[in-house]
């Protein structure tokens, strides 16, 4: 190929590629933009999660929720504390609560598992401490969300975390993420990202509850809604029982609640 | 003056050619990590920064330490320093390379590096070290280079270097803040939420730094027959001395708040480190080996080091392990326990995780042995001579 040939070829490859993106743009308006999160239900403005432990009966509740949770997103199971990703997940009261715990707890709360996950706090750190904005919190709605395709995998935020929410991709979550463990309605991360809870985003994009909350329907054992509406069913929860939050003291504003109630 | 680093005796060409050996068996892990993920290194979700933080960490501290001959020598108009202030300055470029280097290799995603960049975010410190940190190197690479040309044309430096110089201090004191505000910011980490961080660490590197500076230049004595003078050899040591008892008087200051205030939350990780916690227990061997070769080093320096060298060259390599075992080491993994849900989750870097720290050690020394090199030959030149008869 000579030097006119190749100019030739040159030219009419950008003329194709750029045309290609105008013609496409003409049919499929918006097709090839990034795709935009999906927005909430609107006029909410903060969402919350209330927990009643009192209301998980056996273990296989709170794996009912964790499973419902982590098989909708793709969460990998290596079978290795190494490699561990969790978004939803059990500790105990001292764990939960450090720093509250005395000698004489009760024998029934010191045993029962308190479920953990990202507390999508008012004042994130993670957020704070972020270098590219890839965690970052939605403003209309509270959720502090992630965009997996920014983050650089510095793990600040996990060094940030004071509620250990957050899991790093060690290794490609994708070999273990096959045929039936896949689900196609949700991406699957790349290794070498950070990812935790996200309130069920895409759910609430869809008008459904979060999938934790959705395995507990009927047993009052967890609740969902806008904190900032008076009128909603978690503020109700909130008005009539006597909640926890996690760390309270550092500042964060934690959005999940719990009722240890008659346990 | 690259060309001075390109020639030399047989055993600077073998050390150059060891080093590069190292630094491609570096390369060759850090494919490995770059195919397989992170998975390789004995990081987990609960100990989420190892040997690659810790050591950037640490190096921070040395590059920032060239400031301790910087101020006397254009400050203070100390001419003692003259011949050793370049040595400071090219210890410093190649802390700086290394520091970046361990932040890369860290990186679960290096390839989206430039999102620190395209996304610029004022709020993160890490954003700000980025600043720094390339400015520190910047500033460096400017006023060693432009300094070591004029000598070599046997000239005054211009009078337009100046300034940049003396943004140089403020700076070396900048990266080493900014460095301490990334853990000494964050809620819930309580070995690493203490105001005196910063300070803490600003004395651990202008003992460390220069420590390592004298370590050094007797080896450049030795191996170069090129001599810095012992009166400034004395005075670094003097500035080691009295950075070392500031730093560990800083450490004093942190047990007693610790463990006077008697807040278990803030014992745990101090706990941890020095007597073990639940049954784990794998740093107390280090921080002890750490605690008794302080110690031990600032007796040496108040006492027989001032009048014998060897002593000297000992203590500096007793207060140098014991500061790196003290930040890179101690303070990053310490910082991880207990784990926010207060487990004790231990960590201990892998074969391949420590072959790119190798590597990425040995890069330094390859910049720092070519740079050297070529300082050792301009300086080698007697004045007036013609820079081309040198060999």
């Amino acid at each position: 190929m000579d030097r006119r040939q190749f100019l030739k070829m040159a030219g009419l490859t950008s003329l194709i590629s750029l045309g290609g993106f105008t013609t496409v743009e003409l049919i499929r308006p918006g097709l090839l933009d990034a795709s935009e999160p999906p927005a909430a239900a609107p006029g909410v403005k903060r969402l919350a999660m209330v927990i009643d432990v009192s209301k998980f009966r056996s273990e296989a509740a709170y794996k009912k929720s964790i499973e419902a949770c982590h098989k909708i997103h793709n969460v990998p199971d290596f079978r290795n504390p190494k490699d561990e990703i969790k978004w939803l997940w059990t500790e105990k009261y001292e764990n939960t609560f450090p720093g509250t715990e005395h000698p004489f707890v009760k024998d029934s709360v010191k045993e029962k598992p308190f479920l953990l996950m990202c507390n999508h706090c008012q004042y994130p750190p993670c957020v704070r401490v972020c270098p590219t904005k890839a965690t970052y919190k939605r403003e209309f709605d509270g959720l502090v969300a992630m965009d997996y395709h920014r983050c650089i995998g510095c793990r600040f935020c996990m060094a940030a975390c004071p509620y250990g929410a957050r899991s790093f991709n060690w290794r490609d979550p994708r070999e273990v993420l096959k045929d039936e463990r896949l689900d196609r309605e949700f991406p699957t991360r790349t290794k070498g990202v950070v990812e935790k809870c996200n309130f069920c985003v895409e759910r609430l994009a869809k008008d459904l509850i979060p999938a934790c909350v959705e395995a507990q329907e009927g047993t009052g054992a967890m609740f969902f809604g806008d904190i900032d509406d008076p009128g909603s069913e978690v503020r109700e929860v909130l008005r009539t029982n006597y909640t926890l939050r996690r760390k309270p003291g550092l500042g964060t504003q934690p959005n999940a609640y719990y009722i240890i109630g008659g346990v | 003056m690259l060309e001075k680093a390109l020639t030399g005796s047989a055993r600077y060409k073998t050390w150059m050619l060891f080093l590069a050996v190292i630094i491609g068996l570096g390369f060759l892990a850090y494919l490995r990590q770059f195919q397989t993920g992170l998975t390789l290194t004995g990081m987990s979700r609960d100990v989420s920064w190892g040997i690659y933080i810790a050591q950037f960490t640490f190096l921070v501290g040395v590059a920032a330490s060239a400031v301790m001959l910087v101020i006397p020598y254009y400050l203070h108009d100390y001419k003692a320093f003259g011949k050793i202030v370049i040595f400071g300055e090219f210890l410093a470029i190649a802390s700086v390379v290394m520091c970046m280097l361990f932040i890369v290799v860290d990186l679960g995603q290096p390839m989206r590096l430039l999102n620190v960049i395209l996304h610029p975010t004022p709020g993160s410190v890490l954003f700000w070290d980025m600043i720094v940190l390339n400015g520190y190197l910047g500033l460096n690479l400017l006023c060693g280079w432009v300094v070591l040309e004029c000598e070599r044309k046997d000239v005054p430096p211009p009078k337009w270097i100046k300034p940049f110089i003396y943004l140089s201090i403020p700076w070396a004191i900048s990266i080493h803040t900014v460095t301490a505000f990334l853990y000494a910011g964050l809620p819930g980490r309580h070995l690493w939420l203490t105001a005196i961080l910063a300070p803490r660490f600003l004395a651990s590197a202008f003992s460390s730094g220069p420590a390592l500076l004298i370590i050094l230049v007797f080896i450049v004595r030795k191996y170069a027959n090129y001599d810095v003078g012992s009166k400034a050899i004395r005075t670094l040591a003097t500035i080691v001395t009295y950075a070392a008892i500031a730093n560990v008087f800083f450490m004093g200051l942190e047990f007693f708040t610790v463990f006077y205030s008697n807040i278990p939350s803030h014992e745990h990780a101090l706990t941890y480190m020095f007597v073990g916690l639940h049954g784990y227990n794998n740093l107390v061997p280090f921080m002890w080996t750490s605690a008794v070769l302080a110690i031990g080093s600032i007796l040496l320096l108040l006492t027989k080091a001032k009048k014998s060298e060897g002593i000297l060259f000992l203590a500096c390599i007793m207060l140098f392990t014991s500061f790196w075992i003290d930040k890179g080491i101690g303070l990053i993994l310490g910082g991880f326990v207990p784990t926010p849900t207060e487990h004790v989750t231990e960590y201990l870097p892998k074969a391949n995780e420590i072959m790119i720290t190798l590597g990425v050690w040995a890069i330094g020394f390859f910049i720092l042995s070519a740079l050297y090199k070529i300082a050792v030959s301009v300086k080698s030149v007697p004045a007036h001579a013609e820079p081309s008869k040198e060999a």
